[in-house]
């Protein structure tokens, strides 16, 4: 396979799943805003903004739920924003058009040429619920359409490696926002996590155990661990490891953290959640640059520049 | 200046939205002045996005055999806090009386020695149930959930109607009515300081956690529900889903050794606290009726042994019965020697001396009801029945006293509601929900606003076509926050993570050279 398409089939997972993981957060994050008479908006907005790595506006400006919906859901044009994120996914499929399957294609496209009508809808929820729809969308033609070879293990690494980082950056607005942050119980609800959270421990919930699923849990496919598990079992499937000694460097990139998040104890990495939370986005990151380094080589670009030897 | 209140014609009830002179009362102005700014085309709108919403989460209700999505109007009930304040302790109280006399009626029955209530009003209720007697859960809570149905009579006081001390319904859709509320009017929601409801399921778990048989360490609560099609199936499905524990029917559960256990796929699970929404009568084959297929067979004697916990306890109906009802305001004098916060309505007990040949007289201008009914079965509205009605009613109340009470017609309190006129009044009452863990009665703030939506309609109820409304208690004080500290502050936050994009999407340059190649090749210049 072409390394550019393989690298836009990699991005296609990352962009959809950063589209439904992104309303997911908002969703819930306005309904908490919504229900609880007491919670602050400002702080619990800006510190959104900052956990997307979003400009805050300066201290004196009142952020509110319309300025963040702006700039994490409507803007077209910033990729970590939902309709940008949604108009890139479609963008990457038109460059690997010969090898994306024609309904994803097709679904892709749907979502793009719909866009436009969904963007500011009377209750935020519609758009949130509809991008939901379309993400759900995209992972059943992947799971039922798409045979099992790179096309899809691309697709899964990138959607796997977004699903950690994003998940990261959930757990992290409430280690920013203090006490005026959402709970656990908002956080288990966003990732859809929250009923699965309660059939396990049979209702007996409490912080710990909340923050120690969507850290840690291996049957929730939304934990950070288990995405970081899938990320590592494409890796594999791409290239079974063959050097004896050394592992892969995305490989090692994700397994270090996930090492980190599984045999230490829970309450440890919970003390520091905020840093520990940026050292998974970062190895996300690092391990997104090493497969791009790995399997997407781009020689350089060569300038002639019109001058005598 | 609202045309959505034109021709509202406020009747002789007591508005919870306009004052007499059609201003808006405090509580309710900025939502009446939030509805006015409305059209009546955007308020149907947001009228079809809710309808839209509970058709799609399945919130429905079983009317005369048909699913129908569940009513639930735009306009909602707002209660001061100052008001609520005076209702919920109210509420509470009536919950503790309840209590004290299930205790003592399956007990000593000293209330019956003391002359309080006469034995014959207990032994003739149709719920009380014998086999109860002695039965006692280990934290002592019988009224585990209790729904007591109150109303506003024309001069605006609360008054309680009935109790419902058994299987109480509709507190899911204060849930999902509060949901679907916040999702359609953002805007009041954050104006308005609305006391949250979402901690019910918790609470509501929590206190059957607590009822547990006494050295279970992990207690297993599960919710016994008739099956799918029982009215309140979605309530039964939701309370499940919301505290994590197993749905069960009859037939997944089975005694032996003198436990309950329910079926798995990992072979049997025992089970500690039984939260039945199944009537007294179907629980138990073996003690109740025999032909019940909805129960488990043995589940009394394992109550009874003390192995397992049935909320809300077996027998609780003989507190719900209409004509031991009128006894409550001297139970609570009895037991908590405190005065009744809410009043109940006045009402003719038709065994005392007299007391028929009054109703049997004034019968067109009164409400009669049976004792043991609820769901408004069976209930006669005085002024709207015909003269065979009457008749024929008459003749029931002379056979049988014991079975019926009658209550002068109560206004209800009206609250607009948008029909196919408009906006127009319509009568309300309202079901708080109380829940007892044994050490605290926890009232849920606001409760189910239940709307008859035929004009002048005074019965108020969902198996009679009714609608719901979301009830707002505003204000109150903010929860204690951890560390109030760290709220103001939050953690600083050294540097984002910055979230990558495909570097290749960053195609200005790239996009711009394609196209000027085409472009070349078009003019047909060569390309360099």
């Amino acid at each position: 396979m072409l390394s550019r398409i393989a690298e836009s089939l990699f991005w296609i997972g990352r962009y959809v799943e950063r589209a439904d993981d992104t309303a997911r957060l908002l969703d819930v994050h306005l309904q908490i805003l919504l229900e609880d008479p007491w919670a602050e908006e400002d702080l619990a907005c800006r510190s959104l903004l900052a956990v997307m790595d979003r400009p805050a506006p300066p201290r004196d400006v009142v952020v509110g739920r319309d300025h963040v919906l702006d700039a994490l859901a409507y803007d077209r044009v910033a990729p970590s924003a939902i309709a940008g994120a949604l108009v890139a996914a479609r963008e990457n499929a038109r460059r690997a058009r010969e090898i994306v399957s024609t309904e994803l294609w097709e679904c892709l496209n749907t979502t793009w040429n719909q866009l436009p009508s969904h963007l500011r809808p009377a209750r935020p929820h519609d758009f949130f619920a509809w991008v939901r729809e379309r993400g759900a969308t995209v992972a059943g033609i992947m799971e039922s359409a798409t045979s099992r070879d790179e096309t899809r293990h691309f697709m899964v690494l990138g959607r796997s490696i977004e699903r950690a980082d994003m998940t990261a950056r959930l757990l992290t607005t409430r280690a920013l926002a203090g006490s005026a942050g959402p709970s656990w119980t908002t956080l288990l609800r966003s990732c859809g996590a929250h009923e699965a959270f309660l059939r396990t421990y049979r209702g007996s919930a409490s912080d710990e155990r909340a923050a120690g699923f969507l850290l840690l849990d291996r049957f929730f496919p939304r934990s950070i661990v288990s995405a970081l598990d899938q990320a590592e079992q494409c890796l594999a499937d791409l290239e079974p490891a063959d050097d004896r000694s050394a592992a892969d460097e995305a490989r090692r990139h994700i397994g270090l953290v996930r090492m980190n998040l599984e045999y230490r104890p829970l309450a440890d990495v919970l003390a520091g959640l905020p840093h520990e939370m940026e050292q998974v986005q970062r190895a996300c990151s690092a391990a997104s640059d090493a497969i791009r380094g790995r399997y997407f080589p781009t020689a350089p670009t060569t300038t002639w520049v019109g001058e005598l030897l | 200046m609202a045309d959505l209140f034109d021709d509202y014609g406020g009747g002789p009830a007591w508005d919870e939205m306009l004052e007499r002179d059609g201003t808006p009362r405090e509580a309710s102005r900025h939502l009446y002045e939030a509805l006015s700014r409305l059209s009546e085309g955007e308020l149907r709108a947001r009228a079809d996005a809710l309808a839209r919403s509970y058709l799609t989460q399945g919130v429905t209700f079983d009317f005369a055999g048909e699913e129908r999505p569940f009513p639930l109007d735009v306009v909602p009930r707002v209660i001061a806090g100052e008001e609520w304040d005076h209702v919920a302790p109210g509420v509470a109280q009536r919950v503790r009386a309840l209590e004290a006399f299930l205790d003592d009626v399956y007990g000593p029955q000293r209330a019956i020695a003391d002359g309080v209530v006469p034995r014959s009003v207990v032994v003739s209720s149709t719920h009380f149930q014998r086999q109860s007697h002695g039965v006692r859960t280990p934290n002592g809570v019988r009224v585990h959930v209790a729904g007591i149905d109150l109303v506003r009579d024309q001069a605006g006081t609360w008054r309680v109607l009935e109790d419902n001390a058994r299987v109480p319904s509709g507190v899911s859709y204060v849930l999902s009515n509060r949901r679907a509320m916040a999702q359609t009017f953002p805007e009041l929601f954050a104006a308005l300081r609305i006391r949250p409801v979402a901690d019910y399921p918790r609470r509501l778990l929590a206190a059957l956690q607590a009822s547990a048989p006494s050295g279970v360490v992990d207690p297993t609560v599960v919710v016994l529900t008739p099956g799918v099609y029982n009215s309140a199936y979605f309530e039964h499905a939701l309370l499940a889903r919301m505290m994590g524990v197993e749905l069960v029917e009859g037939r997944d559960l089975f005694c032996a050794q003198g436990h309950v256990w329910m079926r798995t796929t990992r072979g049997r699970r025992r089970v500690d606290v039984v939260y039945r929404r199944v009537d007294d009568e179907f629980l138990d084959p073996v003690v109740f009726r025999s032909d019940s297929v909805l129960g488990c067979p043995g589940l009394m004697t394992c109550a009874r042994q003390g192995t397992v916990t049935i909320a809300n306890a077996v027998g609780n109906g003989v507190a719900d019965d209409k004509l031991l009802y009128t006894y409550v305001p001297d139970l609570v004098r009895y037991y908590l020697h405190e005065e009744p916060i809410l009043p109940n309505v006045h009402t003719w007990r038709l065994e005392e001396p007299g007391a028929l040949e009054e109703v049997l007289d004034r019968l067109d201008e009164l409400v009669v009801k049976p004792v043991d009914g609820s769901g408004g079965k069976g209930l006669v509205v005085g002024p709207r029945a015909s003269r065979a009605e009457l008749d024929v009613l008459r003749a029931r109340l002379r056979a049988d006293p014991r079975g019926w009470i009658a209550q002068p017609v109560i206004q209800l309190s009206t609250i607009p509601t948008l029909v196919d006129a408009g906006l127009r009044p319509r009568h309300t009452d309202l079901r708080p929900f109380a829940v007892n863990d044994g050490e605290t009665v926890s009232v849920l703030p606001g409760g189910l606003t239940r709307v008859a939506l035929p004009e002048g309609q005074l019965v108020v109820n969902s198996s009679q076509g009714g609608g719901s409304k979301d009830t707002w208690v505003l204000g109150g004080a903010a929860p204690p926050r951890a560390d109030p500290q760290a709220a103001r502050r939050g953690a600083p936050m050294a540097a984002a993570v910055p979230i990558d994009a495909n570097p290749d999407d960053d195609l200005s340059a790239q996009v711009l050279q394609q196209q000027q190649q085409e472009r070349a090749r078009t003019r047909g210049g060569a390309p360099c």
